[in-house]
């Protein structure tokens, strides 16, 4: 990464090979309590999708691991660094943590090449050639070398997330988070983005992943973690919570999804 | 609009006739609505014209308004010969460099203000603040009184060093009052780009600062252009009350030939100096308008 080694000690006291531990995350928004304690242990490589109803807490427990949201209360530990201290550099914390968004967030005023070097240059001070080198490379691997010139205005909305995908990857995160990264794109361009996800499972990616698509989540996941207003239900390997979920909320959750087609069974 | 405007119609005025009209194709009907505004234009102004011609006054106020030679002399077309040194264009030179170092000014130190104005945290309490009296206070001033106080009292201290010309408290009086109106006009455009947009940049571990240099300052400017021209047409008309403190600039020098030949018509040479410097920007800033409304149709498809 940006060639800090985790000093040794903390490897036995989180747990080893740990990419991310969340403990008692509580967050609200003025009187709405949108996290009401979560605990999280995510391993290296490992895969999670996130699943739940629309106001369960799925975005904003992603946004909080990436600190865009101050929590309240509990703890979040990234490769044994605890990211919610009082004396931690939230911009070099967020350098180790992708986040792609629902809505794309590209940059309007940039070519591709520069949403995507943005980060290198800027916050990791690297040279402008090294980062375009890296940025194309990335491009190059995703099937979008040719778009590099491009505005955003000028691609799909498959295209767009794929970029915004691109330019999480260019800093070379440890752990990468999606939220809900296919909602707002239309049928036919989910296939792309999801492709792209799960190469990057492939490739040994950390990944948390919200999402509505619960076929994917079956694909992909390592784990899959049920949330329900703001708290992890129910969790485990995706076989047994699509399969044979132990609570009767998850069940209930599962039975509108099948009902709506968004799930074959 | 169409006063001005004699060119081709806009594009609904041509659907619109296109649907509604008995014309074939849109050349003919696109000539017809240009010959339609034509006639009720002139229609409009003979009927202007002809009241004000009829009018009990007109004879003295043709001959003290618009007394063709007078006007002619105030331009420097004296006895056939172009006098530059008579022109009151000459004096309209020292107006010219007055707005154009005040908008230099007034971009930088508006932006410095809008960008003290977003800054978070309670430490920084008082930039915030003091940028915030600022704006109220300089927006509440009616800026003659600025240019009064400001010309005549600080020179009045006598302070060593301090500068004495007119001309510089001209355009410090011009950036401050400005300024205040600027700012507002930055910060409603730094407001309008999304917060996502912040989010975007900042989970890229850029800090505040950097969010604001690359992604949101960029695209607010963009967006606030036609406002900001819109303030700098105020702007270069206001130019002429620093007249007050002494600065010689072209409403001083017309006033000054008013009173040598008891002759109002050079302040009509000046409104028309203004209008030909001052239409051709509003013209450009409703061409902005324009393109970014077509721009955000297009992008909203």
């Amino acid at each position: 990464m940006s060639g800090v080694q985790p000093p040794a000690d903390r490897l036995s006291e989180d747990g080893k090979g740990q990419a991310l531990l969340i403990e008692g995350l509580h967050k609200s928004f003025g009187k709405l309590e949108v996290l009401r304690g979560i605990d999280l242990a995510v391993a290296e490589h490992e895969v999670i999708c996130l699943i739940g109803a629309s106001g369960s807490g799925k975005s904003t427990l992603l946004r909080c691991i990436n600190l865009l949201e101050p929590i309240d209360a509990g703890r979040i530990v990234v490769e044994g660094q605890e990211i919610t201290g009082r004396k931690v550099d939230l911009n070099r914390i967020r350098r180790r943590i992708g986040i792609v968004f629902q809505s794309f967030n590209l940059f309007p005023h940039m070519s591709v090449l520069d949403n995507v070097t943005l980060g290198p240059r800027k916050a990791l001070k690297m040279r402008p050639a090294e980062a375009d080198e890296r940025a194309r490379a990335l491009l190059l691997r995703f099937g979008l070398e040719e778009k590099a010139a491009d505005f955003p205005d000028r691609l799909s909305g498959g295209q767009q997330q794929r970029v915004a995908i691109v330019r999480a990857l260019a800093m070379e995160p440890s752990l990468l988070l999606l939220d809900e990264v296919t909602s707002a794109l239309d049928p036919e361009l989910v296939a792309e983005v999801l492709n792209v996800i799960r190469e990057l499972a492939g490739g040994g990616m950390t990944m948390l992943i919200a999402t509505h698509e619960m076929g994917f989540a079956r694909d992909i996941a390592d784990r899959v973690c049920f949330l329900d207003a703001g708290r992890i239900l129910e969790e485990g390997p995706p076989e047994r919570i699509f399969g044979a979920p132990r609570e009767e909320r998850t069940r209930q959750f599962l039975r509108r999804i099948v009902e709506a087609g968004r799930l074959q069974v | 609009m169409s006063a001005l405007g004699g060119g081709p119609p806009d594009q609904g005025d041509t659907v619109h006739l296109r649907s509604g009209g008995p014309s074939r194709s849109g050349e003919p009907s696109a000539l017809r609505s240009t010959a339609i505004a034509a006639v009720s234009t002139l229609a409009f102004l003979g009927a202007i014209a002809w009241i004000v011609v009829n009018a009990p006054g007109w004879a003295a106020v043709q001959e003290s308004f618009l007394n063709g030679k007078i006007f002619a002399q105030t331009f420097g077309f004296i006895d056939g010969a172009f006098v530059w040194e008579r022109s009151i264009l000459r004096y309209f030179l020292v107006n010219v460099a007055l707005f154009t170092i005040a908008e230099v000014l007034i971009l930088g130190v508006g932006l410095l203000l809008a960008v003290l104005r977003s800054l978070p945290g309670p430490v920084l309490f008082p930039f915030r603040a003091m940028a915030t009296i600022y704006a109220d206070v300089f927006r509440a001033l009616p800026g003659i009184l600025v240019i009064y106080i400001l010309g005549f009292g600080i020179p009045g201290l006598g302070i060593a060093g301090v500068p004495v010309e007119p001309f510089f408290y001209a355009v410090v009086a011009l950036t401050l009052i400005y300024s205040a109106y600027v700012s507002e006009v930055y910060r409603a455009g730094i407001d309008s780009v999304h917060p996502s947009q912040e989010a975007a940049a900042r989970s890229l571990g850029l800090s505040k600062f950097q969010a604001l240099r690359h992604v949101i300052l960029p695209q607010a400017v963009r967006r606030v252009v036609p406002p900001l021209l819109n303030d700098f047409i105020g702007l270069q008309k206001d130019t002429v009350l620093v007249s007050y403190i002494g600065v010689v600039e072209i409403f001083r020098a017309s006033q000054i030939k008013q009173a040598a030949t008891f002759n109002f018509t050079p302040y009509m040479a000046t409104a028309l100096v203004f209008i030909v410097v001052t239409i051709p920007l509003a013209r450009l800033v409703d061409g902005l308008v324009a393109r970014d409304r077509r721009r955000a149709a297009a992008s909203a498809r």
